[in-house]
């Protein structure tokens, strides 16, 4: 039945292996500027200044660590799913070796005080065109295997892949146009969004938001609907589910990005159509997690003692619970007390650290050993240590930032018997500093998790040797 | 006012929109009613064992996104989002924020007017109006001035006697009403002067407060004062109320030091403190007056020439 084939896992284990270098790269950053909140005196040099560093981590994190993570995947769970080996292995290259320029031009550039303003895409011109050189090789490798298939149905995770994967190709392309200047005639890395005024932050947040809704969560709903029933042994829970929740997933989220401008310059109607459609979103979110929490039905006792199954289904449980506070804070009254405050950053890290990381990690986890011809990691008990240590770095980070999240609004709100107002912003500031102190030993939990990842998969890589495994036939249809 | 150029933006807003959300509930409505057995697979299987359960949707689940769906249309009916539309209510974040403001104003204006009609010296010295004061200062002024008004680099302090626009009440009424703009222009009224001239030039005016100069420098400087500075500061550096800070005590708006001021003979410097009269209201700045003048260094009447000091 096993033709001669084997899949491409050699870009695959590439990217796993950045991943996870990435991983501590840009949380150590994060670290870094956290600490910088706690000791300002920390901003040693203005290349290493909270204002450039901060730009750096998103990047990292979001692009580095989430990118890889989902190169990784994406390209083990397409050839698999397809039964075929992956489409243009050149192609497939370049695109490891150009994020990797991409990312290290990031790092450089970003320092150095190059940027465009925009957050999350914040990198200037040249390094955009080449994110746009690797997305477009990217989609050829993806749709080229799915095209290859040598099954008929194209299985659910590649739906997330392939949405994720169309969808950030249009929104950096339409957020990123911009126009180079011309400093005494020569081309210079510096430039200006095409876009101008309210029109210009709608773009930017119809971009921002969907930077939160395909690259982190419809690619890693991808990856969660491959490992998670692999790891569980277990079918999915309904199928009918994951067509109802794609479908509107892809859909809503294109509306929600006016929730970010609540109370600005953006007219009413186009905010409260953000909001609502924010809220539409709730259901759909939920039925990425209820499939994959309940495809564990019947098998809840493999959570005992898998430290694997324990990441995905935390990532799981932070999805559901990122996703029912995102809504919440799109309500413009919430939104009134919670926009500009530390409940913001707390909100995205319940999403990046409890989701996007943990089910990141444990599909790492599922797929090094197998990548490397080991039955299984070189330590069970390690995982078992960095699933605690995560897990109780990300409820200090979004505890505390909950906390000074609330109080920080309530504090800016809060007016005298006269009408002015009871606190200065940097008595808010000042109050903040235990908060901050908290997070960053969340931070610390979480960074100091990913080393005991590296270590343990440096230990997985030394007792074993890079193996492809055979191209399996599709099982015959019933 | 409208947000659209032509009434087919309105209709299209309004269509897309109403469709979309119907269209959830609809693709809801469809997949439901979609053939499926409780318990078993689809029948698909992939990479050995991957399958699918042909579940139906959770009931609880289903009747969270029709919820949501229904709370959609309704919060369009009431609220604007169907484009030119206001909605049942007929809200606005413009008449939130005006009926805020006049709601504010109707609570809190009594309390601010009945100094207004006081006398600054009298404000000044009312122990109510002093706390009012610095809980304005704190809100408005403190980001540039300092919680204790004194001030930064480029931003004078409030609680000494020197004054760049006039101690007195009226003119630091003036200075919180309608902001105040200030420019020193590069090398001054000589504007060939080169680098080892603006050193001299540098010499000179530390050696007018006393500092530390090279001597040969301070001569070859006072010449060139009298040409390039001044026109503005005086022949004898002690400046002119409004017009340019003296020079001659020991005040300094941008550190005394030698760099610093070759930095501003070579570039200059442009500061502006802005205007607050239409933001604050006239009760409030009085108020505020009163409080700056309170603490401290308020020139006790308006002199013929307001004593006018700081670089």
């Amino acid at each position: 039945m096993q033709s001669q084939a084997t899949y491409n896992y050699k870009v695959v284990r590439q990217f796993a292996v950045m991943t996870v270098i990435w991983g501590i790269v840009g949380m150590l950053v994060g670290v870094i500027i956290a600490a910088q909140l706690v000791w300002p005196e920390l901003n040693v040099h203005e290349f290493l200044s909270y204002g450039r560093l901060r730009p750096l981590h998103t990047n990292a994190v979001i692009f580095a660590f989430g990118g890889c993570a989902l190169f990784a995947t994406s390209y083990y769970a397409v050839q698999r799913t397809s039964h075929a080996v992956l489409f243009a292995p050149g192609l497939a290259a370049f695109t490891f070796w150009g994020w990797q320029l991409v990312i290290v031009l990031a790092a450089l550039s970003l320092p150095l005080g190059f940027t465009s303003g925009k957050e999350y895409a914040e990198l200037e011109w040249p390094i955009d065109i080449l994110i746009t050189l690797v997305w477009v090789s990217y989609a050829v490798v993806f749709f080229g295997t799915i095209v290859k298939r040598t099954v008929s149905h194209i299985y659910v995770a590649n739906w997330f892949f392939g949405g994720f994967i169309l969808t950030v190709a249009v929104l950096h392309l339409v957020n990123s146009a911009a126009v180079p200047v011309f400093a005494a005639g020569i081309l210079t890395p510096k430039s200006y969004s095409a876009y101008a005024g309210v029109q210009d932050a709608m773009i930017q947040w119809w971009y921002g938001h969907n930077a939160v809704g395909f690259f982190l969560t419809a690619g890693f709903l991808g990856m969660m609907y491959y490992f998670v029933p692999k790891q569980a042994g277990r079918p999915v829970y309904s199928y009918r589910l994951s067509v109802v929740h794609f479908w509107a997933l892809i859909f809503t989220y294109m509306w929600a990005g006016p929730h970010h401008l609540h109370y600005t310059a953006l007219p009413d109607w186009t905010q409260s159509v953000g909001m609502i459609f924010s809220l539409i979103l709730l259901a759909p979110s939920w039925g990425g997690m209820i499939n994959g929490i309940m495809t564990l039905s019947g098998a809840w006792h493999k959570l005992r003692d898998d430290p694997i199954l324990k990441f995905m289904i935390t990532s799981l449980s932070f999805y559901g619970m990122s996703t029912f506070e995102g809504p919440m804070m799109s309500i413009k009254t919430v939104n009134a007390l919670s926009h500009y405050t530390d409940w913001t950053v707390g909100h995205v890290h319940s999403g990046a650290l409890g989701w996007v990381a943990m089910i990141s990690i444990g599909s790492i986890y599922y797929l090094l050993p197998r990548l490397f011809g080991k039955p299984e990691m070189h330590s069970k008990k390690l995982i078992e240590v960095h699933f605690w240590v995560a897990t109780i770095g990300v409820v200090l980070y979004i505890a505390s930032m909950w906390i000074a999240g609330v109080m920080q609004g309530l504090m800016w709100r809060a007016t005298n018997v006269d009408g002015t107002l009871t606190y200065s912003f940097v008595e808010s500031v000042k109050a903040t500093y235990p908060f901050w102190t908290i997070r960053l030993l969340g931070g610390l939990l979480f960074l100091s998790g990913m080393i005991i990842m590296a270590w343990n998969m440096f230990l997985t890589m030394a007792g074993g040797k890079a193996v492809n495994a055979p191209v399996l036939a599709p099982a015959a249809a019933h | 006012m409208s947000d659209f150029v032509s009434g087919f933006w309105n209709f299209y807003v309004i269509s897309i929109v109403l469709l979309s959300v119907i269209g959830c509930g609809v693709l809801l409505k469809m997949q439901d009613s979609a053939k499926h057995v409780e318990g078993e697979t689809t029948g698909h299987v992939w990479d050995e064992d991957l399958q699918e359960f042909s579940n139906p949707l959770p009931s609880w689940w289903r009747w969270l996104y029709y919820i949501t769906i229904v709370f959609a249309l309704f919060y369009l009916a009431i609220y604007p989002g169907l484009g030119t539309y206001q909605g049942q209510f007929g809200w606005s974040s413009a008449g939130q924020y005006d009926g805020e403001m006049k709601k504010a104003d109707d609570q809190y204006g009594p309390i601010f007017k009945k100094f207004q009609s006081q006398d600054i010296m009298a404000v000044a010295a009312n122990s109510e109006a002093k706390e009012m004061g610095q809980r304005l200062f704190l809100t408005y002024c403190s980001q540039c001035h300092g919680s204790d008004a004194k001030g930064a680099r480029g931003f004078p302090n409030l609680t000494d006697n020197d004054w760049l626009f006039g101690g007195a009440p009226e003119q630091i009424k003036e200075s919180i009403q309608k902001g105040r703009d200030a420019m020193m222009p590069a090398k001054g009224v000589k504007p060939d002067l080169n680098g080892d001239q603006i050193k001299d030039l540098a010499g000179y005016v530390r050696s007018l407060s006393g500092l530390a100069a090279d001597s040969i420098r301070v001569q070859r400087g006072k010449e060139l004062f009298g040409q390039a500075c001044s026109a503005c500061h005086g022949p004898d550096g002690k400046g002119m109320p409004g017009v340019a800070p003296n020079l001659s005590d020991k005040v300094w708006l941008y550190s005394s030091s030698e760099d610093s001021i070759i930095e501003t003979i070579t570039k200059g410097r442009v500061n502006r403190m802005p205007a607050f009269g239409e933001f604050l209201g006239d009760a409030k700045v009085h108020l505020l007056t009163a409080y700056v003048y309170g603490l401290g260094g308020g020139a006790k009447e308006t002199p013929a020439a307001a004593p006018a000091e700081k670089k």
